[in-house]
């Protein structure tokens, strides 16, 4: 069983598309595939036949377990076959093994793998977990004579040692002691997602990162809750939906979204991600939303929503939606978000929190617009209040700054003419 | 310039001499009437004669206490240890009397002798005939410790250690005897002891080799330009003792890496030493910990694969450097 989504740990073989003794071609569909979140195609590697199906349509099978055994045409897979039996990894393991022994150039007889491939999370070298910088000597000596602040640097030796390589690649970024450069943004792994840099933390955000991690669990969690008058807000998307048909009306949640990208893009610390020992920022804000099915919860990605319009926003969300209730979402669809927003407000709740979806910095939770009655200018006047409240993960997001980025947020949906900026 | 083996490199040595300096004689087993049990010696009984070129009884601690003896009263003899191995039985004439008498003969006696012989693992000899044992002979004052990887270097070097006026211990590799090179003709070769060769040079990484692993040491460096475009400079000592430090240092401050390899041990071996010395003259220059590979911790092992999985090979050395490199 292939790993066809980043979170699976089993699979059900919801219908195999190859009867035993069917020849295939490589990238061909073998089987469909239940896992945690969506139905998988899983293709073939390499051109061969589907000797012998172990796992049949309805069966589960956990990851790397042998679910067929694939090869060549009368090949006798008698041993694999009583290892396979025997059921563990361990004998699966072997089992993909056996049949190259006899014929090692042979890539027939390998296994079968899902496409599109899940990208593996880019690794980042482990620092020392005193906070102690590591550097080799000649290392040292070149920061010093360059006058490079070794803390800016990041260490890409064992224990993130920094190395003679570290110092050449600051030098040659241009990177000098006075002028703060920023790195230029990386493409992610994952299709469509944000490109982002990382930036070595500081060592007072690490020390703030983990002592706030020690105080609460992995994730040190804070609430901001703010009020939003909603009046602006409702009546623009009623001037918006009154010209667009009934299929393309836009929700007050994706005005929301719309609202929280282009805020984020004006408030990076909030459009991060705390990793060990960078801080992650990133160049667009990719807004996970997050949409009930009936088996739980799932958050697909409106990739770069600062820069799309709303009604582009909305359409995507629905297209979305759509496919989470099918459970034909692609993983890259549901991953690599920098933001969520989760909108309960349909449902009659007024306040309430998110728990952060990791790496992600931050989430509002939606409450519902009520009708209250406020002060104004002395008068007591009606007006819809939205209650939102930000989860924050205090490893990169401190109070002032998740307020700054609701005062933000605040602003552009008590004004929506700002969000024409 | 002619092509020659080590073996033949290392016989011109011995004859060129023995023409030169009628002082010179060579003594040991098997030397004289045999041509020697690896034949450096081949064809010089014939030429020289009995008084020359003399077999000896198979008495390590006899011949060389003789030829310590011989060298205090003028002569400059030449002692074949049939391999270093045997060298052990006459450690107290090499260690407590020729490494020592010019010191506690207060300056009388200066001992001009040269031991000589294969050093290091063979084909399948086993634990008590595999044993590079420079390590042991480098840490007593008074004793200079060669050991060549190429014909030239062979032959410069030997003809230095017979011209020389102390002790020299001149240490060969069986495994290599049949490896040609280019050798100067000229009768006057000789190459200084106490100096390094670069044998290739690189910006990277430098690997310090000695006899056995040079060649080894060669191939990887070719190996890794293919593979990484690193480039690896590679560094023989030749001499052991006295060691030409700045060579390797100058190497060090360029290249900032290092790997040592070694057909020793690794506790308390050369290249522990050569290891101490980068650290204290260039420590500021390390781009990480100088890594060493040797002979793996047990007696050299008898069955051909577990031989060669004990010694240095090309693809610890890559792994080695690929290391200090973070490749």
């Amino acid at each position: 069983m292939p790993k066809l989504s980043p979170t699976m740990e089993e699979g059900q073989i919801s219908r195999w598309l190859k009867n035993e003794g069917d020849s295939f071609e490589a990238g061909e569909t073998l089987a469909e595939v239940d896992t945690d979140k969506a139905t998988m195609e899983m293709t073939a590697l390499s051109d061969g036949t589907l000797l012998k199906i172990i796992k049949a349509g309805g069966d589960t099978a956990a990851l790397g377990e042998t679910i067929a055994i694939t090869g060549k045409k009368g090949e006798d897979i008698s041993a694999l076959l009583t290892e396979a039996s025997t059921g563990s990894t361990k004998s699966t393991e072997k089992a993909k093994e056996t049949p190259a022994v006899q014929e090692p150039s042979s890539p027939s007889k390998t296994e079968v793998a899902a496409a599109p491939s899940v990208p593996e999370a880019v690794s980042v070298p482990s620092a020392p977990s005193n906070g102690r910088l590591i550097v080799s000597p000649i290392a040292a000596r070149m920061a010093a004579d360059n006058g490079i602040d070794l803390r800016s640097v990041t260490g890409s030796g064992p224990n993130g040692r920094i190395i003679k390589r570290d110092i050449e690649q600051a030098l040659a970024g241009g990177q000098s002691p006075t002028a703060e450069t920023r790195k230029p943004f990386t493409p992610s792994t994952i299709v469509g997602a944000s490109p982002f840099r990382d930036e070595t933390a500081s060592r007072m955000r690490q020390v703030i990162a983990s002592r706030l991690a020690e105080s609460i669990g992995p994730i040190p969690t804070f609430y901001l809750t703010v009020e939003i008058e909603m009046d602006g807000v409702l009546a623009v998307r009623k001037q918006i939906n009154d010209n667009l048909g009934d299929d393309a009306k836009v929700s007050v949640n994706d005005i929301i979204i719309k609202a929280a990208a282009m805020s984020l893009i004006k408030h990076p610390w909030v459009n991060a991600s705390y990793q060990d020992k960078t801080v992650r920022f990133y160049e667009q804000a990719d807004i996970g939303v997050a949409v009930a099915i009936d088996e739980g919860l799932i958050t697909p990605v409106v990739r770069g929503a600062n820069l799309k319009g709303i009604a582009e926003i909305s359409a995507e969300v629905k297209d979305l939606a759509a496919k989470a209730k099918a459970k034909k979402l692609q993983p890259e669809e549901y991953t690599g978000a920098t933001f969520s927003v989760s909108n309960l407000g349909m449902m009659g709740i007024k306040e309430f929190t998110a728990i952060i979806n990791p790496p992600e910095a931050a989430i509002i939770a939606v409450g519902g617009a009520t009708q209250t009655p406020v002060v104004r200018n002395g008068e007591i006047v009606v007006r819809s209040i939205m209650h939102v409240t930000m989860s924050c993960d205090h490893r990169v997001v401190d109070g002032a700054t998740g307020a700054k980025f609701l005062q933000t947020f605040k602003q552009m949906l008590e004004t929506p003419a700002m969000m024409l900026l | 310039m002619a092509v020659l083996t080590i073996r033949d490199a290392l016989n011109q040595a011995l004859r060129e001499e023995l023409i030169r300096d009628e002082n010179v004689f060579i003594m040991g087993e098997e030397v004289a009437e045999y041509d020697g049990a690896y034949k450096v010696t081949r064809g010089l009984w014939k030429e020289f004669g009995d008084k020359r070129v003399v077999d000896s009884p198979i008495t390590e601690l006899g011949f060389a206490g003789l030829g310590v003896g011989a060298a205090m009263a003028g002569l400059r003899p030449v002692i074949e240890f049939m391999t270093w191995n045997f060298s052990i039985l006459a450690a107290d004439q090499i260690i407590n009397h020729a490494a020592k008498m010019l010191y506690m003969s207060g300056g009388e006696f200066n001992v001009p002798i040269v031991f000589r012989g294969p050093n290091g693992s063979a084909y399948q000899v086993s634990s008590q005939h595999s044993q590079a044992l420079e390590a042991m002979y480098a840490n007593f004052p008074g004793l200079k410790v060669v050991m060549p990887s190429t014909a030239a270097d062979a032959k410069g070097l030997l003809k230095s250690a017979i011209r020389d006026d102390n002790p020299v211990i001149f240490m060969e590799q069986e495994t290599m005897y049949g490896m040609k090179g280019e050798v100067p003709e000229d009768e006057d070769f000789t190459i200084p002891l106490g100096v390094a060769d670069v044998k290739r040079e690189g910006t990277d990484c430098t690997i310090i080799a000695r006899s056995f692993t040079v060649p080894q040491a060669l191939q990887a460096a070719e190996k890794i330009r293919e593979e990484f475009d690193v480039s690896v400079e590679v560094i023989d000592p030749r001499t052991i003792k006295p060691l030409d430090i700045d060579t390797i240092i100058a190497s060090v401050k360029k290249t900032n890496r290092v790997v040592i390899a070694e057909e020793s041990h690794s506790f308390a071996s050369v290249g522990a030493e050569i290891s101490h010395q980068i650290m204290e003259n260039a420590f500021d220059y390390l781009d990480a910990p100088v890594k060493r590979v040797s002979t793996a911790e047990a007696p050299n092992p008898y069955a051909r694969n577990l031989e060669l999985a004990a010694l240095p090979s090309v693809e610890k050395i890559i792994a080695a450097v690929k290391e200090v490199c973070y490749l």
